[in-house]
């Protein structure tokens, strides 16, 4: 058996091991445009904070060998199996039917390589969830089927807006079809922005795969997420819980720009959306609970 | 029932014998027809489902809601939004509920662990009876739910197979189609929570002389340890709707958070249902997966008692897992490592499994037999699920992926491949002992071969599709997106087509009535079943067989 068992773990390992560059290779992202979905890409999209670029090692780094490993060497344990021990080639079974070694050791390999992803996993987790000092918070109201934001007064905010997807007949050049939206958030870059989600009627998930957040927009719950943008861009995003007929028509869309850029923002939109702010101030009454 | 001088050895005829039967294996066949009506309809609405999204746009259910829904072409694209939401409802609902539960445990664990333990039929065979036929009213109340009035001015209940109030409550579907699926599912729980208890029952107190818990075969292990599951949480789920149902028609606050409810109860309360009843779809499938490879590799299973006791490990630890469907709701940070920590040690069994399945193939004499081949399938598809929910398992990783197109490919892996390639495993494996005849074995082959590349092909894109990001229960999505899509389709179809082969296989097999005798595997298979003829007597064991086999 002892033979068979080391025959067992190198043709596994051979396998694996050529075969693992080739897959490696295939996940690598092709060329990406930040903050929207690649055509035919086959990876995570290009991210642009900090827990983003963690996430991505996380899983190009870590997960996907891993994981990609198993399989394969689960693969390639069947096919030698199938072919060493077909009934032409061995027609009288062995009745082997225990080898205590064995069984400890896939019992103590799986948990060690549980414990290998377990460090980055929760070093991540960690981060993801505590919210570092905020330079900026805006709430976030998910509604059937659009978004709606609040940029605070104490911030030079004060005003709120609705982000509705542009029907197809609105699109400009440029323009995305389903990620496009009217009205654009915008933030500046390289500061900790705190998000306040919630939601008014049904549950809505808050997601944008460049900054790696998704938070659920609970109706009755405040939660929390948090990014910091390196990037100056559009990032794009689409609600990830179902929630009625619209589901798919809700995208969330957020701009990244320079502080001063921003500033200028601010001022325009206080003007703009100032006739919006009434009807707002009067839903919020409704909305925390 | 009427005739009482034959009594126990009635043997009834006709719509009697199946009405009102009381014989495990008549019910068996009763859920193995369910099954496949089921399952045929479930399957139609994943064609639709991916004959929409094989097309950026709204191409293919804004015409279906006309057709069905009779809606107005002015309002056909907003119908057809809902019809799609109602199509995923019920494609997931009837898979689980209608396909591959009365598979698994209604048809083969009616059918086969009675036989496999010794024993002439179930505990209480009248209990048998009314859990199926709650089954089957639960499944027209289902029916009925997609042509009345859910959301305003649509018919159906579209919120998903998850149910999550505020969408199923009075605020997403005021309509009367969601009560029709309270009252559906609380059927369908009644049905399994009495099957359940028929069978612990059964195999407690029921197993031939001789046979001790610790040699009863994997299969009826696999089945004790299901049942337990359901006992367990089901009488949750139906808590759950239940105050769902009096939030929505008698006033109650719940998951209203205006009268001091969460929404979040409910997902607490599903998922602790909810995450059971996954492996409640796949253990029976680990039962009889070790039967087949045991089978035609000649060999007793290797490990007979890691793989028993890795199954009331996962039974166990399945129970203790239910908020990694929850991480992005907004969960403390110590909520979601630990759910992260339990979920990851479900790995370890699972493993056990798969390295177990391979070490009774080593060193045995293995016969590529249809059955084998579906069982080789088997270990690989559950294998690639089984990595993804390595990673889902991740609260970190899970943030970029929950509920994107990545969550879609690893539970299809696991049950749209590892489920069902378990139930058509079975189902080749036990069809000559069903039947008394043997069907086509090329045609058994063909049959996998398809499927195999059809649902491949279907669920291994949707990998790149949830990695790039693309949102789950989406009826129309950005055009970045349509490579996949149109390949995921085209995988959707070949795999459709393979049920017409099915098909063919069955109707051959019994029109050429070819004889498959009490034992058509040979020397391996050694479960009690294959000691009977085929088909079994209507009643089997009247003198108990005497288990003296060798310790495991």
């Amino acid at each position: 058996m002892s033979t068979d068992t080391r025959q067992f773990i190198t043709r596994g390992a051979l396998t694996a091991a050529v075969a693992l560059p080739v897959v490696l290779l295939a996940g690598m992202a092709w060329a990406q445009v930040e903050g929207q979905p690649t055509p035919g890409g086959v990876g995570l999209p290009a991210t642009v904070t900090e827990v983003g670029h963690e996430t991505q090692f996380f899983y190009n780094s870590i997960l996907l060998p891993i994981i990609t490993f198993i399989a394969l060497s689960v693969l390639g344990l069947l096919i030698y199996v199938c072919w060493k021990f077909n009934e032409q080639a061995n027609p009288v079974p062995s009745k082997l039917t225990h080898h205590t070694g064995l069984e400890i050791v896939w019992t103590l390999v799986p948990i060690l390589i549980l414990v290998f992803i377990s460090i980055p996993s929760f070093r991540l987790l960690t981060k993801q969830v505590e919210i570092p000092e905020a330079a900026i918070t805006i709430k976030v109201t998910g509604n059937q089927w659009y978004w709606s934001y609040k940029y605070p007064e104490d911030q030079g905010g004060g005003f709120g807006f609705d982000q509705l997807m542009k029907a197809d007949t609105d699109l400009m050049p440029g323009d995305v079809r389903l990620l496009s939206v009217d009205n654009e958030a915008v933030v500046p870059i390289n500061e900790v922005v705190k998000l306040q989600i919630t939601a008014n009627d049904v549950i809505h998930s808050f997601v944008i795969p460049a900054f790696s957040i998704r938070m659920d927009a609970v109706p009755g719950r405040l939660n929390e997420t948090w990014f910091k943008a390196e990037k100056e861009g559009l990032y794009y995003g689409q609600c990830s819980k179902i929630c009625g007929k619209d589901h798919a028509f809700m995208p969330v869309a957020i701009r990244v720009v320079s502080r001063e850029k921003y500033e200028e923002w601010l001022a325009e939109s206080k003007k703009k959306f100032a006739a919006a702010e009434a009807p707002v101030k009067l839903a919020e009454s409704n909305t925390i609970r | 029932m009427a005739s009482s001088t034959a009594g126990a050895h009635d043997h009834p005829t006709g719509l009697r014998r199946f009405l009102f039967s009381t014989n495990h294996k008549d019910i068996g066949t009763l859920y193995l027809i369910l099954s496949v009506i089921g399952g045929m309809v479930g399957l139609l609405m994943s064609v639709a489902i991916r004959a929409e999204l094989m097309h950026p746009g709204m191409t293919v259910f804004p015409g279906l809601a006309q057709i069905l829904n009779g809606a107005d072409p002015s309002m056909a694209t907003d119908a057809g939004k809902n019809l799609y939401n109602v199509f995923i409802t019920g494609h997931g609902v009837l898979m689980i509920f209608f396909m591959v539960m009365p598979a698994l445990m209604g048809g083969y664990a009616n059918w086969f662990v009675p036989i496999m333990i010794g024993a002439p039929d179930m505990a209480f065979p009248r209990l048998n009876n009314i859990s199926f036929w709650f089954l089957a009213v639960s499944l027209i109340l289902l029916v009925m739910s997609l042509f009345v009035e859910g959301a305003p001015g649509m018919l159906g209940f579209g919120g998903g197979w998850v149910f999550y109030p505020p969408l199923s409550s009075n605020i997403g579907h005021p309509g009367p189609a969601m009560d029709f699926v309270i009252l559906s599912l609380h059927l369908a729980g009644a049905s399994s929570i009495l099957g359940s208890i028929n069978l612990i029952t059964t195999i407690f107190n029921m197993r031939a002389p001789g046979m001790t818990l610790h040699k009863m075969p994997l299969f009826a292990w696999s089945m004790l340890v299901t049942a337990f599951l359901l006992v367990l949480t089901l009488p949750v789920l139906a808590g759950a709707i239940t105050m769902l149902l009096t939030d929505r028609n008698f006033g109650t606050m719940f998951y209203d958070p205006a009268g001091g409810g969460d929404p979040l109860l409910f997902q607490h309360l599903f998922w602790f249902f909810g995450h059971p009843e996954v492996y409640v779809l796949i253990l029976p499938a680990f039962g009889l997966i070790s039967h087949i490879v045991s089978t035609f590799s000649r060999k007793p299973v290797f490990g007979y008692l890691g793989m028993a006791y890795a199954m009331v490990c996962i039974g166990f630890l399945g129970c203790i897992v239910w908020a990694h469907h929850m991480y992005t709701v907004g969960l403390s940070l110590n909520a979601q490592r630990y759910f992260v920590f339990a979920t990851m040690v479900i790995a370890v069994p699972t493993g056990i499994k798969i390295f177990s399945w391979i070490a009774t193939m080593w060193g045995g004499s293995i016969s590529f037999r249809a059955p084998m081949i579906w069982a080789i399938g088997f270990i690989f598809v559950f294998t690639m699920g089984g990595v993804t929910g390595v990673v889902l398992a991740n609260a970190s990783a899970d943030r970029q992926l929950h509920e994107t197109y990545y969550v879609v490919a690893h539970f299809h892996y696991t049950m749209s491949l590892g489920a069902v390639f378990g139930v058509f495993a079975g189902f080749y494996y036990w069809f000559p002992k069903m039947t008394g005849y043997l069907y086509n074995e090329t045609l058994a082959k063909i049959h996998f071969l398809i499927l195999f590349v059809g649902v491949n092909l279907t669920f291994f894109p949707q990998h790149f599709l949830g990695l790039a990001g693309m949102p789950r229960r989406y009826v129309d999505y950005p055009d970045a997106f349509a490579t996949w899509n149109y390949l995921s389709s085209i995988g959707a179809y070949i795999g459709a087509f393979s049920m017409i082969v099915f098909f063919y296989t069955v109707i051959e097999a019994f029109l050429r009535k070819r004889e498959a005798g009490a034992n058509p595997w040979g020397p391996g298979a050694t479960t009690l079943e294959w000691t009977l003829p085929s088909p079994p007597p209507f009643h089997q064991f009247e003198t108990l067989p005497r288990i003296t086999g060798t310790e495991h």
